[in-house]
């Protein structure tokens, strides 16, 4: 299978070089594979998909997405416009919007037409089950449904990868557990790169691969 | 999908903000174009009475007030005399007081002068009013006010007066106030021989330059101009002027610090909405339109808003009885355009720091949790 996303030799830090989060991350994750990010709180899980995603430059080292590493402020937008959609552990819904108002931001940034970004939103909704609630308001949504709204708004432009930072750690036992399948379904059945990083095992070990991380470095690749 | 459409979305979920910032724009607009309408008009009316078919205003150099400029008869007569010169009219212009009414302008005039022959004779007839007699006309609105009918006499000042009839002017200074006799006038204001102006009418063909040279040449003392050049010299105008459009200013800057205001709070408290625009892939440009665009489509509003309201605050103000007359506020073409800039400025500078602080925010930062 070809490589999605290389991670070479990343190093991350903060605070002017004070927070040394990232220390030579190693990461290759092929086309379609989906990837379970494990590690406890404070490993640098979080840095290490906002620097995959482009939300943050790493200080050294390069991050390839389908054989290219973006460069520059120019080539990360076009990486968070069409090359990646972030799922986050809170929905970050906008609270006054409608659900389906909130979906359609994405289509702002990319200038899609209205029309084709509803009819996606629509077509999104229904393979995640919230068609019936996309006039609604964000507060009268349960947090199932908000989470899944949030996938739906990062599948908007059709992504090949997805990058899930503990999407769902602030849900129920049993919403967890749908919202959870749901994403594995989505990923498979569309063929997305999927990276999820989260604590719990048990959801970890449905993944392809579960790698391992400690302390700004992957300690463990189970494939 | 456009940015505007989120824009208007947005406006419309912060009602109560977005109202707020509004009606700071539509106050601010409001009194600009009140206070300006109010000046503005004051100033017209003034240029009226000085112009009334003359086009040069002869009066006394480097005086700060047409009150207290004296210019000496015999030039008016001099003036006449010129070959370009159709008509040249002294005015004198007093202050008199009335049993109940301290303030009452008063122009003494001479029976030939124009503004009395155009005006519209409610009662009487220009004949009752005679350069050597003591009958005095009154404007419409101060016979209304002083309660004077033709044929009573009327105080003013230290003596009575008999009325010898009313007139209709458009001028709210003239509609409101006293025509005497001008010897009459120079007598009662112990200015015998001289007139506060004259102005001049030039005779076909001919240009305002050759009675300016000639004043120039030969009585240097006093200034001769053009209306226009006069309006924007005469002090008085720009103490008028200016006043307008500093406390004008002000008021719009109140305005625009609410736009600001507004603008801040909205970006303060939708820190974590704009990192997650970001992330859906919204440039830094992007991010700045839209604060941008929000807070122009808040000036607009409040811009209509106080344009409505100071055309409404102006009619108005027509109707207070003190005003009557003196207020001519005419919102013209300049006016609104002049608000539209200024909204559109105080927008775009209302803006700035929100904006700049939007763009500058890291989205990975604004959506940590931990
Ligand atoms: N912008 C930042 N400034 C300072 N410290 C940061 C910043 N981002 C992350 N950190 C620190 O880096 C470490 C790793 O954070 P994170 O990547 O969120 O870990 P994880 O997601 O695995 O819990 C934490 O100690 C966190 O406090
Ligand atoms: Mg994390």
């Amino acid at each position: 299978m070809s490589e999605m996303i290389s991670v070479e030799d990343v190093w991350k830090s903060f605070d002017r070089g004070r927070i040394e989060v990232l220390k030579g991350v190693n990461l290759s994750i092929a086309h379609g594979e989906v990837l379970a990010l494990c590690g406890t709180s404070g490993c640098g899980k979080s840095t290490l998909l906002h620097v995959i995603g482009g939300l943050e430059p790493p200080d050294r080292g390069v991050v390839r997405i389908d054989g290219k590493a973006p460069s520059g402020e120019a080539e990360r937008l076009e990486l968070l416009r069409r090359g990646v959609g972030f799922v986050f552990q809170l929905h970050h819904l906008v609270a006054g919007l409608t659900l389906e108002e909130n979906c359609l931001v994405p289509a702002v940034a990319t200038g899609l037409s209205r029309s084709a970004a509803r009819a996606r939103v629509r077509e999104l909704a229904e393979a995640t089950g919230i068609a019936g609630r996309l006039d609604r308001r964000v507060r009268e949504l349960s947090g199932g449904e908000r989470q899944r709204g949030s996938l739906v708004r990062a599948l908007l432009n059709d992504p090949p990868i997805l990058l899930a930072d503990e999407p769902t750690g602030a849900l129920d036992e049993t919403n967890r557990e749908r919202v959870f399948e749901l994403l594995l379904d989505l990923a498979r059945s569309k063929g997305k790169t999927l990276v999820i990083a989260t604590h719990d095992l048990d959801l970890a070990r449905r993944c392809d691969r579960v790698v391992r991380m400690r302390d700004g470095k992957v300690v463990e690749d189970g494939v | 999908m456009s940015l505007w459409r989120l824009i208007f979305t947005n406006l419309r979920r912060h009602r109560v903000r977005t109202a707020i910032g509004a009606t700071g724009i539509a106050l601010g607009v409001a009194t600009m174009l009140s206070v300006v309408g109010v000046l503005s008009g004051a100033v017209r009316m003034f240029e009226r009475i000085l112009r009334s078919d003359s086009e040069v205003v002869v009066f006394e150099r480097n005086v700060s007030d047409l009150f207290f400029s004296n210019v000496p008869v015999s030039l008016a007569d001099e003036l006449e005399k010129q070959a370009s010169v159709k008509d040249a009219q002294p005015v004198l212009f007093a202050i008199v007081a009335a049993p109940e009414r301290p303030v009452i302008t008063c122009f003494g005039i001479r029976a030939s002068d124009g503004r009395l022959k155009k005006a519209t004779w409610v009662k009487g007839s220009i004949d009752d009013f005679r350069d050597d007699g003591e009958a005095i006309v009154l404007g419409e609105r101060a016979a209304e006010f002083l309660k004077a009918e033709p044929g009573q006499k009327l105080e003013l000042g230290q003596q009575a007066y008999p009325v010898a009839g009313i007139v209709r002017t458009e001028n709210g200074f003239e509609d409101g106030g006293v025509f005497m006799p001008l010897l009459c006038a120079q007598k009662a204001f112990h200015k015998e021989g001289v007139a506060s102006i004259v102005s001049v009418a030039m005779n076909a063909g001919h240009e305002t330059s050759e009675v300016k040279e000639w004043m120039k040449a030969n009585h240097p003392k006093f200034s001769a101009l053009e209306n226009e050049e006069f309006s924007k010299s005469y002090s008085q105008f720009k103490i008028l002027k200016t006043t307008a459009w500093v406390v004008g200013g002000c008021a719009f800057l109140l305005g625009g610090l609410s736009v600001t205001n507004t603008m801040i709070l909205s970006v303060f408290s939708r820190i974590r909405e704009l990192a997650i625009v970001r992330v859906s892939g919204f440039s830094k440009g992007q991010v700045a339109r839209m604060i941008f665009g929000e807070s122009l489509v808040v000036s607009f509003i409040g811009m209509i808003a106080g344009l409505v309201l100071s055309a409404a605050g102006l009619r108005l103000l027509k109707l207070v009885p003190q005003l009557q007359g003196y207020i001519d506020p005419s919102l013209g073409l300049t006016e609104v355009l002049g608000a539209l800039l200024l909204a559109v400025v105080t927008a775009l500078l209302g803006a700035l720091y929100p904006a700049w602080y939007a763009v500058r925010l890291k989205p990975a930062d604004a959506l940590r949790y931990e």
